[in-house]
C-alpha cells in the first residue's frame, strides 16, 4: 500500500491541539508532514504523507475534530491571462502561497507553498485561479 | 502663474505639454517643492480600476425584416432591459440568467451576468440574442434568435451610472461566521480587511472639490475615450474628520460616465463574480488632471499617507445601516498589508487593481504626450463636498 497524501485544515480554535499526536499513538499511521502552516490567524494547513491499517479510521478521527481532510491529488495554477493583479484573493490564501509583492502591488503565486485549499477558486472575481489534474 | 485649459491644450498639440502620473507628482513635489512641480507640470493623470455595479450598456440592434418590438430579451441567456424603443435596450452588469441558482446553494457563484457578456461584447466574441414580441401592426414578429458580434449592431454606449467612487470602506468581519458579500470573502473575527481603491492615483481623491472634474470632461474608459456625463448617483462628496476635526481626506463622490463602447477593449471592461453577491463589471477609468494652479497641484500631490478609509464592519452594522465605523485607517497602513482594528492585527488585501490603475495612468499619460488625447473644460463642475451629506433612505 502505497502512502497517500492528504491536506488537513484546522480552523483557530483547533490549530493548538495535539491531534497529529492521536493519529501516531491511537491509530498507529506513520506520517510524513510535507507541509505546514500557522497564519497570523491561527488557522492551520498541512500536508501530510499517511501510511497504516487504520487510515481510514484515522481521518474519520481528524474529521470529528473538525479538521478539514482533502485528497492531494491536484494542483492549483495561476491564469495569468485571466488575472487583474487585484489581489482578493492575498488575504484569503491561508497559507500566503497568494501573495502582494510591494511596492508594486502585483499579485505573486509561490505554487510550493499552496495547500490546495480551492480558497482562492472561490475568492478570485475573474477566475483565473485554475486545478489541474 | 495659472493655466488654463487652451495654454495647456496648445502645449499638448505641439508636444510639449509636461505629463505626470500622481504617483510621479507625488515624488515631484517632494524633491521639487510645491510651488515649482505647479509651475512645471500641465497635466496629472490618474487610474482606477475595479469593480463597479453600476455600469452597463445602451445597445442598438438594428430592424429585423419583418420587424419586431423586443418586449424580453436575452444576451448569452442574461435578461436585458427593453422599456425603451423597439431595438433598444439596456444591459446591466449585476444581470444574471433567470435559471441562476443565486444564493439557493450558498454562497452562489454567479459565473457569468451581464458584466461577462459586455465582456464577451467587446471581445468581438458571438453574442446569442434571443428576443420576444406581442406582435403589433407596425411591428408583426413575434420572436426573433440569431447571433451578433459588436460589429454588427448599429449602437453600443456604455453609460455608466455610478463609477470611480472617491473613497470606499475598509471591509472587515466582527461576526463570527465568514461572509460573502461585494467587498470579496471577510473572514470570522476579523480575519481579513479588504479595501477597494487605487489609493494616491485613485482620480476623485486628487480633485476632492471637484475644481477640475465635471460634465463634458474627457477621460479613460474602459481602454477608450469617454466622459463625465453628470455626477454619479448616490453622489454625496464630504471631507472626512477624525473626532479632534483633523481632515483625513475626501469620501463620497461619484461619477456618471459614458462612452462609445465600440473603442473599448475587454482588457479594461472585465466580467467579475463576487461569490456569494452577484456578478458586476470590473471597469478600468483614467482621468487627466490639468494643473490650473498651485492649489489644484497640492491636491492631485496627496499621497497615500493623506488619505483615509473608514473600516466598516459588515457582519452586522453595513447589512443593517448601523451609523459610525471602527476608525479610519490610511491607504499607506492599507497597502503596507496589516492594519491594527480593536487592538488586533488584521492582514489586508485590496479588490481594485494597483497595477492596473498605474497602467491606466501611464496609457493615459502616453495618450496626451502623443497629441492624441486633448482636455476637454468641463462645461459644468460637479457639486463640491458638503458640510452635511444627507443621503436618503428608504422607509
Amino acid at each position: 500500500m502505497a502512502p497517500k497524501k492528504v491536506v488537513l485544515r484546522f480552523s483557530a480554535d483547533i490549530a493548538d491541539k495535539p491531534i497529529i499526536y492521536r493519529l501516531v499513538k491511537d491509530y498507529d499511521l506513520i506520517i510524513n508532514i510535507l507541509k505546514a502552516n500557522v497564519n497570523p490567524q491561527k488557522e492551520g494547513t498541512m500536508v501530510l504523507e499517511v501510511i497504516g491499517d487504520l487510515y481510514a479510521a484515522g481521518l474519520d478521527y481528524l474529521r470529528r475534530q473538525g479538521v478539514v481532510v482533502q485528497d492531494l491529488t491536484q494542483e492549483i495554477v495561476r491564469n495569468e491571462d485571466l488575472c487583474t493583479d487585484c489581489g482578493a484573493c492575498t488575504a484569503i490564501c491561508p497559507t500566503g502561497a497568494l501573495y502582494l509583492k510591494r511596492p508594486s502591488m502585483e499579485v505573486q503565486f509561490d505554487s510550493d507553498a499552496c495547500v490546495v485549499c480551492y480558497l482562492c477558486l472561490k475568492a478570485c472575481p475573474v477566475r483565473a485561479m485554475e486545478v489541474r489534474f | 502663474m495659472d493655466k488654463t485649459y487652451a495654454e495647456i491644450n496648445a502645449k499638448i498639440k505641439e508636444g510639449k505639454a509636461v505629463v505626470v502620473t500622481a504617483a510621479e507628482l507625488i515624488e515631484l513635489v517632494a524633491e521639487k517643492g510645491l510651488a515649482q512641480a505647479a509651475r512645471e507640470v500641465d497635466v496629472v493623470t490618474t487610474g482606477t480600476f475595479g469593480p463597479m455595479c453600476s455600469s452597463g450598456v445602451f445597445l442598438n440592434f438594428g430592424h429585423s425584416a419583418p420587424r419586431i418590438k423586443m418586449h424580453r430579451l436575452w444576451l448569452n441567456n442574461v435578461p436585458a432591459y427593453t422599456g425603451i424603443a423597439a431595438v433598444d435596450a439596456y444591459l446591466g452588469a449585476t444581470e444574471v440568467p433567470e435559471d441562476d441558482p443565486l444564493n439557493s446553494t450558498y454562497p452562489g457563484e454567479f459565473w457569468y451576468g451581464g458584466g461577462h457578456v459586455i465582456q464577451d461584447l467587446v471581445a468581438r466574441k458571438p453574442i446569442h440574442l434571443k428576443a420576444t414580441g406581442y406582435g403589433t401592426d407596425c411591428y408583426p414578429r413575434r420572436k426573433i434568435e440569431t447571433t451578433l458580434t459588436l460589429d454588427d449592431i448599429n449602437e453600443a454606449v456604455l453609460f455608466n451610472p455610478r463609477n470611480a467612487y472617491q473613497n470606499y470602506n475598509c471591509a472587515v468581519n466582527l461576526s463570527n461566521r465568514t461572509i460573502y458579500t461585494y467587498m470579496g470573502m471577510l473572514k470570522p473575527g476579523l480575519g481579513n480587511a479588504h479595501y477597494s481603491t487605487s489609493g494616491q492615483l485613485s482620480p476623485l481623491l486628487k480633485d476632492p472639490y471637484f475644481k477640475t472634474i465635471g460634465l463634458g470632461t474627457r477621460i479613460f474608459l474602459g481602454g477608450g475615450i469617454g466622459y463625465v456625463a453628470w455626477h454619479g448617483t448616490q453622489h454625496l462628496p464630504f471631507i472626512q474628520r477624525d473626532v479632534n476635526g483633523n481632515e483625513l481626506g475626501p469620501s463620497g463622490g461619484t461619477l456618471m460616465v459614458i462612452g462609445d463602447l465600440k473603442q473599448m477593449d475587454p482588457r479594461w471592461l472585465v466580467g467579475t463574480s463576487y461569490l456569494g453577491y452577484g456578478a458586476t463589471l470590473s471597469v478600468g477609468i483614467g482621468i487627466p488632471i490639468p494643473i490650473l494652479n498651485e492649489e489644484i497641484a497640492r491636491f492631485a500631490a496627496a499621497a497615500d499617507e493623506e488619505l483615509y478609509a473608514p473600516i466598516v464592519d459588515y457582519g452586522e452594522a453595513y447589512p443593517n445601516r448601523l451609523p459610525g465605523n471602527l476608525g479610519y485607517v490610511s491607504y499607506a497602513q492599507l497597502k503596507s498589508g496589516k492594519i491594527m482594528v480593536n487592538g488586533k492585527e488584521v492582514p489586508t488585501a485590496p479588490l481594485s487593481s494597483y497595477p492596473r490603475a498605474l497602467e491606466i495612468a501611464n496609457l493615459l499619460k502616453e495618450w496626451i504626450q502623443k497629441g492624441k488625447f486633448l482636455l476637454a473644460e468641463p462645461v459644468q463642475l460637479l457639486p463640491p463636498p458638503s458640510d452635511q451629506p444627507t443621503p436618503a433612505i428608504l422607509k
